[in-house]
């Protein structure tokens, strides 16, 4: 399990510092592949063919595609229970639809916004300026997480001089300084963004720093007795080996740095998501505020999918993942 | 000749434990291993083997005694000295072909030479073909003939194993076992061997090292004196072996029943 599951992207002012472990290196090795069903990976059908009887594998493949089925057809079905019960009951006016908003109305929302535009302006505007606040915020919170991280990690005297200080800032609910922000940037996207950097910065530091302190002393030995300088140690092994760690905070810290940048426009800001859901809120138009969160969620799943690509891509050397691991 | 390529007098080690206490894994060890020798380190769990390597490698240092390797005190860690790990201490994120180019690289020679070198010895531990390979997709016996090739190419006058080739299966052991002699034999390292199995000790050693249960000292030091070239394989039904299993097997009996009594106490507390 890696750590995106353990911590709600709501929650902001709660990040673990002891994240769960990444997936383990070598550890889904060869013995893992009679697990691995349908994904239709070259080790997988080498294996298949090396077995004396190919009915037993046919039958288990099949086996697999309905147990698939079966689990889409199980989350179509939970989608409609959840949704038609909410449309039901609202229309039945058992509940008030003025207070939980209503499935359809939201849908009509949308698509007002799309084909009218939002209060505010286009809709595709308010997404892109409260995207541009959560990528420029993501981007400078992870770099300099990422940076700091590997400096306290290796340098002792910096992290222990440093520790009462991080821990001391990590306690206080950052949030907060959104209205600080609102104060030194004014109305402009910066203050919006530096609101992000302060809630991604600490998620990447701790697991950045947390990856170096972790990685196999095997390896540090290996690499020194073969030649490696301080450098190179960096580098080649310890950068390298905190990555899986380092990546997986970046999972959370996108959805972190879209908190940000809400909260940050609910400070004051002239366009944006957030401002968009502020003044539905304001307005009483419940359908509004639902509306800007099925937006903002879905940008955030678009983002999500984009890092497990680059994970992939940086990470190519790690087994792929194994049957056990449910991907939330 | 310039005396001894290792040399260990007097040597003590002790560890700081958590709780505040010390640990000693050595104490007052004396070790000479020669030039182009192949010396065998056996003993019961704990005894200290792997601190012994660690000493001479200059991953730790003493808290008493000499360590001197081909006659320079051992401050850090030296050139020319390979080790080969118990565990797998191959980098995961190299393929084969840049894990096994990683010593000349470090020592400042320019990729394609490196890389060029690194060919010549992944053919030489039978892994040519495989250079692309990442370590997870390689067998455990694979990933150890990685290990071989990226300390030898290294050139190493000394070479320091610890129980390399223990997690292997007995087939894959004893053909590992049989290349590693081979690729010995091609150098002219010191070795320095560290095993719990004395067959495999005999099988390969010029001599054998016995320490004591910990904290480790030398018991005794006996001479293997079987013909090379050996067949790991077939060395074990010779008469001699025999013998000479039995008299250092009698020794380290001793020192087994000590350390598992040890043991047993210690679950038992």
């Amino acid at each position: 399990m890696s750590v995106r599951s353990t911590l709600p992207r709501s929650e902001v002012g709660a990040q673990s510092p002891h994240p769960d472990r990444p997936p383990r290196v070598g550890e889904g090795n060869l013995t893992d592949v009679s697990s691995r069903v349908g994904e239709g990976n070259p080790v997988d059908a080498a294996q298949t063919a090396e077995g004396s009887s190919t009915q037993p594998a046919a039958r288990r493949s099949r086996a697999a595609r309905r147990r698939r089925l079966t689990i889409y057809a199980l989350r179509v079905l939970f989608a409609v229970v959840w949704l038609g019960s909410w449309e039901v009951t609202t229309r039945l006016n058992w509940v008030d639809p003025f207070f939980v908003g209503q499935p359809s109305g939201v849908v009509l929302r949308l698509w007002t916004w799309i084909t009218e535009g939002t209060a505010l302006g286009p809709l595709w505007l308010q997404a892109a300026v409260t995207m541009q606040e959560a990528v420029l915020g993501f981007l400078v919170g992870s770099l300099l997480g990422v940076v700091f991280g590997i400096l306290l990690g290796r340098i002792d005297l910096l992290a222990e001089v440093l520790s009462p200080f991080i821990k001391a800032a990590n306690a206080i609910p950052r949030v907060v300084l959104g209205s600080l922000f609102a104060i030194m940037f004014g109305l402009s996207l910066s203050g919006k963004a530096a609101t992000a950097v302060v809630l991604v910065f600490f998620v990447v530091f701790f697991n950045a720093f947390q990856g170096v302190r972790e990685v196999d002393r095997n390896l540090v030995a290996n690499a020194r007795i073969l030649g490696a300088n301080n450098r190179r140690l960096t580098t080649e092994i310890i950068i390298p080996s905190a990555l899986s760690w380092i990546l997986a905070s970046l999972h959370i810290s996108f959805g972190l740095a879209i908190v940000g940048a809400v909260v940050g426009e609910l400070f004051g800001a002239t366009a944006g998501l957030g401002q968009l859901i502020y003044n539905a809120g304001h307005t009483f138009d419940v359908n509004g505020v639902f509306a800007g969160m099925f937006l903002l969620a879905v940008l955030a799943l678009i983002a999500e999918g984009l890092i497990s690509a680059l994970e992939n891509r940086l990470i190519k050397w790690r087994p792929s993942r194994v049957s056990g691991e449910i991907p939330i | 000749m310039a005396g001894p390529a290792i040399e260990l007098r007097g040597v003590t080690k002790r560890f700081a434990t958590p709780k505040g206490g010390n640990y000693t894994a050595l104490r007052d060890l004396t070790l000479e291993v020669g030039p182009g020798e192949f010396c065998a380190v056996v003993g019961p769990t704990g005894c200290g083997k792997s601190t012994t390597l660690a000493l001479i490698s200059g991953l730790e240092l003493a808290s008493a005694g000499e360590v001197s390797v081909e006659g320079r005190p051992v401050k850090g860690i030296a050139d020319g000295v390979g080790y080969v790990f118990q565990s797998d201490a191959v980098f995961p994120w190299k393929t084969v072909l840049e894990n096994v180019a990683a010593g000349p690289r470090y020592h400042g020679v320019s990729g394609a030479e490196a890389r060029a070198r690194a060919r010549d010895w992944i053919s030489r531990v039978g892994l040519a073909g495989f250079e692309d390979r990442y370590p997870h997709q390689l067998s455990g016996g694979m990933r150890k003939r990685v290990g071989l090739a990226q300390s030898l190419i290294n050139g190493p006058r000394i070479l320091l194993m610890d129980e390399p080739f223990s997690a292997l299966d007995v087939q894959t052991r004893t053909l590992m076992e049989n290349e590693l002699l081979s690729l010995w034999s091609s150098t002219s390292a010191s070795v320095v061997f560290v095993t719990h199995d004395l067959e495999e000790a005999i099988a390969l050693a010029d001599r054998i090292v016995l320490l004591t249960a910990g904290p480790g000292t030398v018991k005794g030091t006996y001479t293997v004196d079987l013909s090379r070239p050996r067949n790991v394989a077939e060395i074990r039904f010779q008469p001699r072996f025999a013998q000479i299993y039995e008299a250092i097997w009698s020794q380290l009996r001793d020192e087994v029943l000590v350390s598992y009594e040890r043991q047993k106490h210690a679950a038992a507390v």
